[in-house]
């Protein structure tokens, strides 16, 4: 018989075994439903582990969609770690690309390059306000801002309908939902040539090694997350909880606004009701696959990004519904909550 | 023979529980189980009631062997269980709550009626109908007892249960013990209080480490005997020398806060003072107001006027824990897991929290190196058992983290200390060091208040008594102007100034 025994240590080994595991049920899980829905599994897993990796424009199509969730991803371990529980990134994500567009659709074309800094400066203030709001309402009225940020993404997601079928539509646009096109100077230009790739990505890798620091070596990073791992020591050590909650949502709506709006400038190029692609909640399977650290999130920002790139390539090349994308997010998230266990208990066979 | 335990093991990861322990308890015996925390009582009790399955050995319940399944088999048999912590609703009435464990079709009515006439028999006083929460902690004991007393059991065990009481209450615990037993209930007593057993019991069984050290009849033994078979070897004596106070450094004046919650006590125009070099004993059962108090004193409550409490003079009542850290005063709260420490951080990360951050700071950043030679230095002065700095708070045992978190806050150089619950669970090698350390703070001219429950520690340690009952404050008195009698008397909230009207109110919840 299998049973389950509490360890006398959580094992640092199964903290980071836990998500491969996790991955290789969620790969097992894969190879079923492409079997059941009469498709060649290792065809089907291709198309998710190995067309994005296989050539250097696959890397940078990967890192390209990998940026958004990296940063999301990071302001949101930051959250986690400090027992604030947004979910509503996907809210400072819309946002933070409603800000940063509109200052883009200020630039015409001989407007100077430098206009891109305002843009994601705006971009990082949008992701913010909508964040500061979630904290206003939890440090005013003590709201739950779990609820609070799920609901504000719904506010932000009509607020960009609202912007793009009305006073920002493209009058040449044949009526269609969107703004016009951001002019060139605003736009952020190709790293490498012949790839889509952007500032973006540097900009994530600079950002994880930041928000490392800030976690693992700033007194600032340390207050925060006692106050998440045991609230009533952080009170014995006088630090304020309110300080935490408002440092963590700004940082988090900032990095989420800061997504938005580099998507906005970067492969998008005006905005549409479509910004998102629900990278805001996929970031939250980042932010727990990565262990709530800057490497980590690094690894499965990666990892997540496959999953887009190989449900896009499933619906064209297989003809398999879209959905697999998030039927793959929600099989890892879910595996790694059950592997997890091993972290405090481990296995034992009895008879 | 009512009850054999044959050869019991039982062991946990890491740790050996029980290792071969051999018991018997005949019908009407009182029975002491005497050994430190961590000794194996509450697991050796919790085998017997069922909760858990020991791994070799077998019970044998009158004459027969039997496998405990589980407390509701426990129960069946005839064992009945009084837990140290109580299992009651505090919204309920007593009566309400024992007849939520009885089986369907009882009428409460007719439960009140059986709790009146156990409680009649035996002299447990205990009001039916009032709601838990107005009952002090002796009465919500005795209503469990009252519960376990209606199954008509064969066996109680009673885990620690003097832990919360008064003398007083201690002692009208012990008549209706007795009576039990010379009614032919046998009774399994848990403690590591030896006056208690030499005063009680028939027979003793100490334990230490999980095996058996002794087997004894306690009214031969001396305490010191017996306190050799429990912790190995003679607690080191403990020099007390008179102290000379200096300047007031913490004072509180007139102290009057509502309770912040529904359960939470008043403070009731509290007014104490602590001088330079003098250690201030609070005692009192807890519940009393005690958090409320230590919490407003070291800043995590900031609800009082600044003038409430002051520091050395200074008004300090709106201030935050870290303020009056930087002005010198220093806590040890009772919590030392998610309190004082936070517990999965190693104990390096842990000096952060409290002891020198200036130090370990540089720009914001952390820096460690200096964080990890204050762990050291905490470790190696105050000789705490712990894999090195890395290892984390929670992999400590009581006593060590203890010391390590007293010796942390005395690294901190305090100029006023309030400490709570010192040595609770904490073996008696460490308590022994860690009073003796509280004095040598006093000696050179801390400012200590101490508040604890257990009587013997502040007579030991305490140069000024003062006692806490219902949020109120006794007046101060010199210790050695005091008893254990009446220090237990105003544990009821009965001092001479409490005012006639209210010490009847007070005397009634207490008794």
């Amino acid at each position: 018989m299998l049973r389950l025994e509490a360890r006398a240590n959580p094992s640092r080994l199964m903290v980071w075994l836990s998500p491969l595991l996790a991955l290789a049920i969620t790969v097992a899980f894969g190879v079923a439903i492409f079997l059941a829905m009469g498709k060649n599994p290792l065809h089907g897993l291709s198309m998710f582990f190995w067309e994005p990796l296989k050539n250097a424009y696959s890397l940078s199509e990967l890192a390209l969609k990998a940026s958004p969730l990296i940063l999301i991803g990071l302001g949101l371990a930051a959250c986690y770690r400090s027992n604030v529980w947004n979910i509503g990134a996907e809210g400072q994500y819309i946002v933070g690309a409603i800000f940063g567009g509109g200052v883009a659709l200020l630039a015409g074309d001989t407007t100077s390059h430098a206009i891109v800094l305002p843009i994601l400066l705006a971009g990082v203030l949008g992701g913010m306000v909508w964040a500061a709001l979630v904290a206003l309402l939890r440090d005013w009225f003590n709201a739950n801002e779990i609820l609070v940020s799920l609901m504000l993404v719904y506010v932000a997601q009509y607020l960009l309908d609202y912007l793009v079928y009305g006073p920002w539509k493209d009058p040449e646009g044949y009526n269609f939902p969107q703004t016009k096109m951001f002019a060139d100077p605003a736009l952020l230009g190709h790293l490498i040539e012949g790839t889509r790739l952007n500032w973006g990505f540097p900009i994530a890798l600079v950002a994880v090694g930041l928000v490392w620091v800030f976690l693992f070596r700033s007194v600032q990073g340390f207050r925060l997350q006692v106050g998440g791992l045991a609230p009533g020591a952080a009170r014995y050590a006088g630090y304020s909880s309110r300080k935490a909650l408002w440092t963590v949502l700004l940082m988090s709506g900032g990095f989420a606004g800061l997504a938005g709006s580099l998507d906005a400038i970067g492969p998008l190029q005006q905005l549409t009701p479509q910004v998102s692609q629900g990278y805001g909640f996929a970031a939250i399977i980042v932010a727990f696959v990565g262990r709530l650290n800057p490497v980590g999130i690094v690894l499965s920002g990666a990892l997540m990004a496959m999953f887009y790139i190989g449900g896009e390539l499933a619906q064209s090349r297989l003809g398999l519904p879209n959905a697999m994308t998030g039927v793959f997010q929600g099989l890892l998230l879910f595996s790694l909550l059950a592997c997890d266990i091993l972290i405090d208990h481990r296995i034992r066979f009895k008879r | 023979m009512r009850l054999a335990l044959e050869h019991i093991s039982k062991s946990y990861p890491g740790v050996k529980a029980n290792d071969d322990i051999s018991l018997a308890v005949q019908p009407g015996e009182i029975h002491a189980v005497l050994g430190e925390n961590g000794a194996g009582k509450s697991t050796l009790m919790k085998i017997i009631y069922g909760a858990v399955q020991p791994d070799a050995g077998q019970i044998v319940w009158n004459g027969a062997p039997v496998r405990m399944k589980n407390p509701g088999m426990a129960r069946e048999l005839g064992i009945a269980m009084v837990y140290q912590h109580f299992s009651l609703f505090d919204t309920l009435t007593a009566a309400e709550n024992i007849w939520l464990g009885l089986g369907r079709g009882t009428s409460l009515s007719e439960v009140e009626t059986r709790i009146d006439a156990i409680a009649q028999r035996y002299g447990l006083d205990c009001a039916p109908r009032r709601p838990v929460h107005t009952l002090s902690v002796g009465e919500r004991q005795r209503v469990e007892i009252i519960r376990c007393l209606l199954a008509d059991p064969k066996l109680l065990i009673l885990d620690e249960p003097t832990s919360v009481l008064t003398p007083q209450a201690v002692e009208k615990l012990f008549v209706v013990l007795r009576q039990l037993a010379a009614d032919g209930c046998s009774i399994l007593y848990i403690s590591h209080k030896l006056d208690e057993i030499r005063n009680l019991c028939h027979h003793c069984t100490v334990l230490r480490g999980g095996r058996v050290s002794g087997r004894v009849d306690p009214a031969q033994e001396t305490e010191a005997s017996l306190s050799r078979l429990m912790i190995g070897a003679d607690p080191p004596a403990l020099q007390h020398r008179p102290s000379q106070p200096g300047e007031v450094l913490l004072q509180v004046d007139d102290l009057d806060l509502p309770g912040d919650g529904e359960f939470s006590v008043n403070l009731d125009h509290l007014s104490l003072e602590v001088r330079a070099g003098e250690i201030l004993g609070i005692a009192g059962v807890s519940g009393n107001g005690q958090q409320e108090l230590l919490a407003t004193l070291s800043g995590e409550d900031r609800r009082a006027r600044p003038a409430a409490v002051r520091l050395a003079g200074e008004p300090v009542g709106t201030l935050g824990p870290g303020e009056r850290r930087k002005r010198g005063l220093h806590f040890i709260p009772e919590e030392r897991l998610g309190r004082a420490t936070v517990p999965v951080l190693s104990l390096e990360q842990n000096m952060l929290l409290t002891a020198r951050p200036a130090e370990a700071t540089r720009h914001g950043l952390i820096h460690r190196q200096t964080l990890r030679e204050q762990a050291q230095a905490v470790i190696a002065r105050f000789g705490v058992k712990a894999g090195g700095p890395q290892a984390a708070a929670r992999s400590l045992s009581g006593g060590n983290l203890q010391k390590y978190i007293v010796g942390r806050e005395i690294l901190g150089q305090p100029r006023v200390l309030l400490v709570a619950q010192p040595t609770w669970g904490v073996d008696v090698g460490a308590a022994a060091q860690i009073r003796a350390e509280l004095l040598a703070l006093r000696d050179v001219g801390c400012a200590l208040l101490v508040i604890s429950e257990e009587l013997d520690e502040l007579f030991e340690i305490a140069d000024r008594l003062q006692v806490m009952a219902r949020g109120r404050l006794s007046p101060s008195i010199v210790r050695a102007e005091a008893t254990l009698e009446q220090i237990g008397v105003w544990m009821s909230g009965l001092w001479p100034q409490a005012d006639a009207a209210t010490s009847k109110e007070v005397a009634h919840a207490a008794a």
